[in-house]
């Protein structure tokens, strides 16, 4: 192709998977095999795929590091840690699960799923989208570089200063971390960007705002809010680094610095971060259980609204960490308020998934166990949630083992349990194959009752006031049995987790073979093969409900989807923008290829951090310059890229 | 060792607290043996004027988040199973799609449920908030500064009741004598890191921040010992933060102040005079005992030593087992705390032993 075409009126024709037009478009968009076709690729499904097994890995580091201090607390005044290890180990537990694994693997499952829900062929960024997954996956890299070096952060995942703050912690260990958790922002930022852009401008054509999947709901609000929220904790572990290796003093406690500053400007971002990794979960939820039960969500308008509602909400909760920090009491109330009310959206959802299932028929397969099992939790942790809303009633309940409890049955409930759903649901999309459903019972029921068994008695030990973040604890205080099964418990949850991994690991080589669409769901990306073809849709398909797959069952004839007819866009790699709200086609866009620059940029971005640590300047200097030429390299005028030739529809 | 918490007094007072005790407290029993008073720490009990409204909250709470959560549970368990459900094996074939579009009505249902349970809850957490903010009658009867410190408690009552002269000034560690039925104010501060001030039985948790002085207060309503802790992590032996609150009748408690207040005698013999010297020589940099030389201000204030239930903020029993090897060893039972080890030899220990005896 020479000459740029500006003015096209796009092909709509009938096409299969098997049609010479598919061959054309796998021939376009497809990686090319070997090493370096596996370094260079942009397939958002390949990318997807990565996340979740990346997190998957962080998920398994966190978890060991946890069972090994579950041992040093099965009993009172045991000796197999002393103070500093066990700081280390729950510090990098905590960074570990609520950084580097619990949102990641929801970004995984945005990453493969959200084109595919949307109908279309890849992110709006392609090559950025690679970018912020070698970026996060080096941030952690770096953060675990530490701990192999010794250099472990040990002031908790939250880092209070000045406790954090060089005069309290010599050593590279919080350097480490803040400089992995600001390259990890740089990673969120931009996968944020990517996929509002991805949301609004390349739905099909036809899925207007109302249609747009439930699961895209989550998705967007929570990039929105985390474009919003990531730059004051950046600045946050920025200003930390300068204190500890420039000599500033924001937050060391000397003279007029502000260590409380540290805690307003993490929790502005922390709380956020919560509903950014429970939300995406959380509408995971909504889009898989009415499959299972067989019948459209109940409430869909009022669910998305709630979703929207939470993160909103959400920007204003932030002090309820902050309650015993000595606030006025008119903050105090005020922010006691709406972390109360902030209940109200999540009971929307609630109520919403319980009229799901009593209205349909479930199937009781695995991810619908997990549903069940997710609703479950979800309610105990909201609750325990509620209790600490309550801010004379969270000066008792705050740091010790009942919030333990509480952020357990958050993330652990709210994030893992949607995401072993999604995983039992969306495997045999991935992969072509199914998961086992026999295993799969198994590795339900010993994780729910592991969960529940280890979990729950820590909200008891709370209350008979166990504190947080202690490495041991003395005899007499009521602690020891409760304890002791929570240890018991832990393992046991740990078990079942691991008969996932022997499933995905037995299945993907044997597991029955899925077809297109093994559940007989109703979103677009079970109207693909399964796994996907590089491109996606062979036609780009236009939408008319938000159950495009259903409509033989629910809708008119005249007012169907046409999944199996439209748009080709074949012309090189192509795919249509549409407006954000009526999504009207408004524009072919041609789609970047496979290229090494985002492995090679996120590399010098890395190198940049790593010479933060000294600081060697000149290491950061070297790895600055590299970056911005390998960014000019990248954004480098095209003409082949010119994106302005307008579709007739 | 044992913990002793105070006579239980058991005041009902709401219903909320009897439906809380039918669903949580049933629970914890059955999960733990050990009666309420060997849980020193827990706050399921109060005993004090600014605990009391807040342990009604709190089991109101309790009883509102049980009984929710045995509902969800009903909902989610008979929504499962009525006989509805496909097997799994059901799928993949082309199953029943239910097109009528109903259910609105839990949502409408239970989030207005749901919302009046959570305003009734946000109306009585901002009147508890406003009723405990401060001291009744807007004035302490005693006031005492707290100081946090890796990983101890520095305590300065700031007068007594003849009044706010410097020989009424009380400086001790790790041990708050407090007169029962009268407030007391607190002013927090810290030495160096953040920590968190918390007597679970008399109040919540009040930071200690550099930078700000945190004013709070709480009184104890019977005679006893409260068990406390610093809740905020502060480093390697924020596990070893303990501290305890001891409420005596007022009488009790001015004759305990009168007798803080007392120097350290003077020694009588030339070997409590060696001892004294021991004692200078190699603890006398960090710590002080008023009438003596020692003055360090990096350790607890050792004044009546003696008088103190525990060592080493509430890690240690203070017994003369306990006391010999934690001067021998303070990193054996804290390790990381401040204190070195000393390398002091078995007569020196003798010396400083028996001169820390004398400090009763």
């Amino acid at each position: 192709m020479t000459v740029t075409e500006y003015e096209r009126a796009p092909e709509i024709v009938a096409e299969g998977y098997d049609s010479a037009t598919a061959a054309g478009l796998k021939a376009l968009w497809e990686t090319e095999p070997g090493i370096k076709g596996w370094f260079s690729t942009v397939d958002h499904k390949e990318i997807g795929i990565r996340y979740i097994v990346t997190a998957f890995a962080f998920l398994v580091a966190g978890g060991i590091e946890a069972l090994i201090f579950r041992l040093q607390l099965a009993g009172p005044e045991l000796h197999l840690l002393g103070p500093e290890q066990y700081n280390q180990l729950f510090t990098m537990h905590g960074v570990t699960m609520i950084l580097w694994y619990a949102f990641p693997v929801l970004t995984g499952f945005s990453v493969f799923l959200q084109p595919l829900l949307l109908g279309t062929r890849d992110m709006a960024f392609p090559r950025l989208n690679a970018f912020t997954y070698w970026v996060f996956l080096f941030s952690g890299i770096f953060l675990y570089v530490g701990f192999a070096l010794g250099s472990v952060p040990n002031a908790g995942w939250f880092n209070y200063t000045p406790l954090a703050s060089r005069p309290f912690n010599s050593g590279f260990g919080i350097d480490f971390y803040a400089l992995a958790n600001i390259l990890l922002g740089i990673s969120t930022t931009l996968g944020s960007i990517n996929f509002v852009v991805t949301i609004l401008r390349e739905r099909a054509p036809g899925m207007s705002i109302n249609r747009l999947p439930i699961m895209s709901w989550g998705t967007l609000t929570i990039s929105v809010g985390l474009i919003f929220s990531m730059p004051s904790v950046s600045l946050a572990f920025f200003f930390l680094w300068m204190d500890r290796r420039i000599g500033t003093h924001f937050f060391d406690g000397s003279g007029e610095t502000q260590p409380l500053l540290w805690q307003h400007l993490f929790w502005i971002w922390g709380h956020p971060w919560v509903y950014a990794i429970v939300l995406p979960a959380i509408s995971m939820i909504s889009q898989i259980l009415p499959v299972s039960c067989r019948r459209p969500l109940v409430g869909y308008t009022a669910l998305a609204l709630a979703t929207v509602m939470t993160m909103v909400l959400g920007f204003g909760v932030w002090v309820h960490h902050m309650f015993a920090t000595g606030l006025s009491s008119m903050a105090l109330a005020f922010f006691g308020a709406v972390s109360i009310l902030i209940v109200i959206p999540s009971a929307v959802s609630f109520f919403g998934w319980i009229a799901t299932i009593w209205t349909g028929r479930p199937v009781l397969n695995t991810s619908f166990l997990f549903c069940a099992g997710f609703i479950i939790v979800f309610v105990i942790g909201g609750v325990s949630g509620f209790m600490t809303g309550s801010v004379p009633v969270d000066w008792q309940l705050t740091d010790t083992y009942f919030v333990v409890g509480h952020i357990h049955y958050v993330l652990i409930g709210w994030n893992l349990f949607a995401v072993m759903a999604g995983i039992y649901h969306w495997f045999p999309k991935m992969t072509g194959r199914l998961l086992d459903e026999r295993i799969g019972r198994w590795n339900f029921w010993l994780m729910f009752i592991g969960f529940n068994v280890g979990f729950f008695p820590m909200h008891i030990s709370g209350l008979l006031g166990m504190p947080r973040r202690v490495y041991t604890y003395p005899e007499g205080m009521g602690w020891d049995t409760l304890n002791l099964i929570t240890t018991v418990g832990s393992y046991v949850f740990a078990i079942g987790f691991l008969l996932l991994i022997v499933n995905v690991v037995v299945s993907r080589r044997r597991g029955a073979i899925a077809g297109p669409n093994p559940w007989d769901a109703d979103s677009l990306e079970w109207s693909t093969p399964s796994p996907p073809p590089p491109y996606n849709f062979v036609v780009i398909p236009a939408v008319a409900s938000r159950s495009p797959l259903w409509e033989e069952r629910l809708q008119a004839p005249e007012n169907r989807s046409s999944i199996g007819e439209g748009m080709v866009l074949d012309h090189g790699k192509e795919i249509a923008a549409t407006s954000a709200i009526d999504a009207q086609p408004e524009v072919i866009l041609k789609m970047p290829e496979d290229s090494i620059l985002p492995l090679l940029t996120a590399l010098a971005l890395t190198g940049v951090f790593a010479g933060g640590l000294g600081p060697m300047w000149w290491l950061v200097a070297a790895s600055a310059v590299i970056a911005l030429a390998l960014t000019c390299v990248w954004l480098w005028p095209r003409d082949r890229l010119a994106q302005t030739a307008r579709p007739h529809p | 060792m044992t913990w002793r918490a105070a006579p239980d007094d058991r005041r009902r007072r709401f219903g909320g607290r009897i439906a809380g005790a039918t669903g949580l407290f049933v629970l914890a029993a059955a999960m733990c043996p050990q009666a309420s008073s060997a849980t020193p720490l827990s706050y399921l009990e109060a005993h004090g004027a600014k605990a009391y409204p807040i342990n009604n909250l709190l089991w109101a709470l309790i009883a509102v988040s049980v009984a929710v959560i045995v509902m969800s549970i009903v909902l989610v368990l008979m929504g499962t199973f009525r006989g509805r459900t496909f097997p799994a094996d059901a799928l993949p074939g082309r199953l029943e799609v239910d097109p009528v579009p109903r259910g609105s009505i839990w949502i409408f249902t239970g989030v207005g449920a749901s919302t009046l349970v959570l305003f009734a809850t946000t109306v009585w957490t901002v009147v508890t908030l406003a009723a405990v903010s401060d001291p009744p009658g807007g004035k302490a009867d005693i006031t005492i500064e707290i100081t946090g410190h890796q990983w101890w408690w520095e305590v300065l009552y700031k007068g007594s009741h003849k009044g706010t002269g410097p020989d009424q000034i009380l400086r001790t560690a790790n041990e708050i004598h407090v007169p029962v039925g009268q407030t007391v104010g607190v002013e927090l501060r810290t030495g160096d890191v953040i920590h968190s001030f918390w007597v679970p039985s008399l109040m919540g948790k009040t930071d200690l921040i550099p930078g700000q002085i945190n004013r709070t207060w709480f009184s104890a309503s019977n005679p006893g010992i409260y068990r406390g802790q610093c809740t905020e992590y502060c480093g390697r032996q924020h596990a070893h933060m303990g501290l305890e609150v001891i409420a005596d009748e007022p009488q009790q408690f001015a004759a305990w102040y009168e007798h803080a207040l007392q120097p350290a005698p003077a020694p009588v013999s030339a070997e409590a005079r060696a001892d004294l010297d021991a004692f200078v020589v190699r603890c006398g940099a960090c710590h002080t005992v008023a009438g003596t030389q020692a003055a360090g201000i990096l350790g607890p204030d050792l004044s009546h030593l003696m008088g103190r239930r525990t060592l080493a903020a509430g890690t240690l029993p203070n017994s003369i087992g306990y006391l010999s090897a934690w001067i021998a060893d303070p990193q054996h039972a804290k390790p990381g705390a401040l204190m070195p080890r000393l390398d002091v030899d078995g007569p020196e220990l003798t010396r400083i032993r028996r001169f820390l005896l004398t400090l009763q």
